[in-house]
């Protein structure tokens, strides 16, 4: 039968607390050894549980593992327990898939760090809370897994501690993750209160009898869930974090800000759709901030120089294309394209990180160009990336894509706009990332001259792992070929155990013309943006180092991120530091301490008084005690008689 | 008139009350220390006053033990005075108050 699911987190859980407590003795490659096996190993043993998973029919695919009971408290039972059916099987085959690939990509990047064993043990923490989360059989599991997955972003964000950007923006991810948190832990506690369990199966199963469709319950429930998922998977108004987590090493970045943790957000969703279908405004809010983000942070991504925010706020848009395809009841739609994308923005990321690692740590896009012949698997590799991520036709990111568009479109809670909005977002996708491409690989050579020297291509452990992500980007999209072309969905069909659905008709009928018309549509205007980035970028490149005033005030706005973070700082930050400072001041000082200062000074004026009865005078301590004497016995004797 | 109990309580009384008058106005330390043996020995007296009147000798027994305690304490106390008196060359106790704040 299915063999333990404990194996699968256990594994790096272990590479951590090696790592963690002896790694410094240790030399470099058998840290990597350690890390890069015990992931390598759980990756295996997670290809081994999916394909036994796939032997099942469909209706028994689901293996529940109950390893002890953790809090057993009146009606709150909460065992450690796992959970393994189509959704979380596809999710940890991407986690340690993913994963153990950028270990093998780390052992080069961060080849020469001081702190080497530290990032391994981090990057495997970060996994097993990953798996914990995925896995989870309880939503208490999972929300250990959700907070352990943040805890890592914050120390890998972090991880270069001594620069101070880097520590800011560790601690602004937390802080606005811990928003978020508050939303998700306040969904579970409602969940609780209406289901007495917290068992996910048990949820899914019982939230048709209990909840009514559209009632304020499910409502509520399902909209703090999603304020949870807003702030870890970055989306409107919390996403402001993750382009400032660049700071972290690109692997991270790769990893963690691009590949899986941000994707938790989604994930949640998905998991619990069961409840998210059964509230309509819920679903509607979903879609219209999915789109909105998509769009939101596509037009930021026009003009940043920065090639690792560039890819940031690329993260935050399409993350905001899962979240639209949840929000119309494409549930399956959302996760396959969050494996699509975990492809290829992974091997975009680590094909940033080449880059970066070939022009010593250079992040500006401006002090690049021409760098095509230099660094040619990096090229190549990363134009496969962005060919997927624009949606051109038989990659990976092509299907996924145009599913989402699709359902947006036909499904019962599309609508046209949120089609139109996902197709102008996948226009402007087009044009940042062959902006990007232009930039750094074509075009004459921009680079610093004290740079140039040192430009190579990077060690083949590097290579390797975009090479294989390369191969999935491009084939990754044949497991879902959509029935127009003859496939039969099959992602979707294998997902559909796991996953509820709305009520309605899932898909309006729509003539099969109309698919194939809007589908051209999409590609047209992605071909459109490919077009135009070539005649700004390559064709007369006078963009490449604008100057403000010429480009009008819509570039400012865009190039500060529509001021964004200066409206939160002055909203929120600084509000909030006003009122801790007068708490401080008021509360903290005046009344804590003062109180505390008047007790002190009290006990010293009554010592300074009394101080004056201890003579030192013999004498005078007898009188005073004959006379209590006398006191206390004619006291005695007055009652007496 | 006989000599009943109370006779000798009302003598036990007045020897402890000289006792500690002398305690607390005498300055000199041997006469303190001789009228705290007076106050002791008023005790002793209506111990066995009591012990006498009640038919039971158990009070008397105390006194031999009240009186052993009265001989040490004497022995110390006059060590203690002597050498104080090598020490400061007086044995007036208001010259000893270092004991305070």
């Amino acid at each position: 039968m299915q063999g333990p699911l404990w194996l699968i987190p256990l594994l790096p859980l272990i590479g951590f607390l090696i790592n963690g407590l002896f790694g410094k003795r240790f030399n470099r490659m058998l840290v990597s050894l350690i890390a890069c096996g015990t992931s390598g190993l759980s990756f295996a043993w997670s290809l081994v549980l999916f394909f036994r998973l796939l032997d099942l029919p469909p209706s028994s695919r689901i293996y529940a593992e109950r390893i002890f009971d953790w809090i057993v408290s009146g009606n709150l039972n909460v065992p450690l327990e796992f959970n393994l059916d189509p959704l979380s099987a596809i999710m940890i085959l991407v986690v340690t898939g993913v994963g153990t690939l950028i270990h093998i990509y780390s052992h080069g990047y961060m080849g020469h760090d001081e702190s080497y064993a530290r990032y391994f043990s981090y990057l495997n923490l970060f996994m097993f809370s990953m798996l914990l989360l995925v896995l989870g059989g309880n939503l208490l599991v999972m929300f250990i897994g959700w907070e352990g997955v943040g805890l890592c972003s914050y120390l890998l964000i972090g991880f270069w501690f001594t620069k101070k950007s880097a520590a800011d923006a560790g601690k602004k991810a937390f802080i606005v993750n811990r928003i978020g948190d508050f939303g998700f832990l306040l969904g579970i506690m409602l969940i609780f209160v209406t289901f007495g369990t917290l068992n996910i199966h048990q949820i899914s199963l019982q939230a048709p009898e209990l909840l009514q469709v559209g009632g304020g319950i499910v409502t509520a429930m399902t909209l703090l869930l999603f304020i949870g998922a807003t702030g870890k998977s970055a989306q409107i108004p919390l996403y402001v974090w993750l382009p400032d987590a660049m700071e972290g090493p690109t692997p991270v970045s790769a990893l963690i800000h691009a590949a899986t943790m941000v994707t938790a957000g989604v994930y949640m969703v998905a998991r619990l759709s069961a409840l998210f279908v059964l509230a309509p405004i819920s679903m509607a809010v979903v879609a219209i901030i999915g789109a909105v983000t998509a769009i939101f942070a596509a037009t930021i991504a026009l003009t940043q120089f920065d090639i690792k925010r560039v890819l940031a706020y690329s993260t935050i848009s399409q993350l905001g294309y899962m979240f639209l395809a949840c929000g119309v009841g494409a549930f399956s739609a959302g996760i396959f394209h969050l494996v699509t994308h975990a492809f290829f923005k992974a091997l975009l990321f680590m094909g940033a990180g080449s880059v970066m690692h070939a022009l010593s740590n250079e992040q500006d896009m401006r002090f690049m160009g021409g760098l095509r012949g230099k660094i040619p698997t990096t090229f190549w590799t990363m134009l496969i990336g962005t060919l997927a991520i624009s949606g051109i036709p038989g990659l990976s990111g092509f299907f996924s894509k145009d599913e989402i568009l699709w359902q947006s479109f036909s499904s019962a809670r599309g609508h046209f706009f949120l089609w139109l909005i996902g197709v102008l977002a996948a226009g402007l996708t087009a044009f940042y990332m062959f902006r990007l491409i232009f930039l750094t690989f074509y075009g004459s050579s921009r680079v610093k001259s004290d740079v140039v020297k040192h430009l190579h291509e990077s060690p083949s452990v590097m290579t390797l792992p975009l090479i294989a992500l390369a191969i999935l980007s491009i084939i990754g999209g044949y497991v879902g070929v959509p029935h127009l072309f003859g496939g039969s969905n099959a992602f979707g069909s294998f997902l559909d155990s796991a996953l509820a659905h709305p009520p309605e008709p899932a898909e309006l009928h729509h003539p099969a013309y109309l698919e194939a018309i809007l589908m051209a549509a999409s590609v047209i205007i992605a071909l459109i943006g490919i077009f135009i980035a070539y005649r700004i970028y390559v064709a007369k490149p006078l963009m490449i180092n604008p100057s403000p005033d010429k480009l009008g005030k819509v570039h400012t706005i865009l190039f500060h991120k529509y001021y964004v973070d200066e409206f939160y700082g002055a909203t929120v930050v600084r509000p909030f530091i006003k009122l801790s400072e007068l708490i401080y001041n008021l509360i903290d000082r005046v009344l804590v301490d003062g109180t505390i200062n008047i007790v002190a000074y009290m006990t010293l004026w009554t010592g300074e008084i009394l101080k004056w009865f201890q003579t030192g005078n013999v004498r005078n301590y007898i009188v005073t005690f004959m006379l209590g004497v006398v006191l206390f016995v004619g006291y005695v004797l007055l009652k007496w008689i | 008139m006989s000599l009943g109990l109370a006779h000798f309580l009302v003598l036990s009384a007045v020897i402890f009350s000289i006792g500690v008058i002398g305690v607390i106005t005498r300055r000199n330390a041997i006469i303190v220390l001789m009228s705290i043996e007076l106050m002791l020995n008023a005790a002793n007296l209506a111990l066995v006053a009591f012990s006498a009147f009640r038919q039971d000798p158990d009070g008397q027994i105390f006194v031999f033990f009240v009186i052993a305690v009265a001989a040490a304490e004497a022995a110390v106390g006059l060590a203690l005075i002597m050498l104080l008196f090598r020490n400061r060359k007086s044995i007036n106790v208001d010259d000893f108050n270092l004991m305070k704040w």
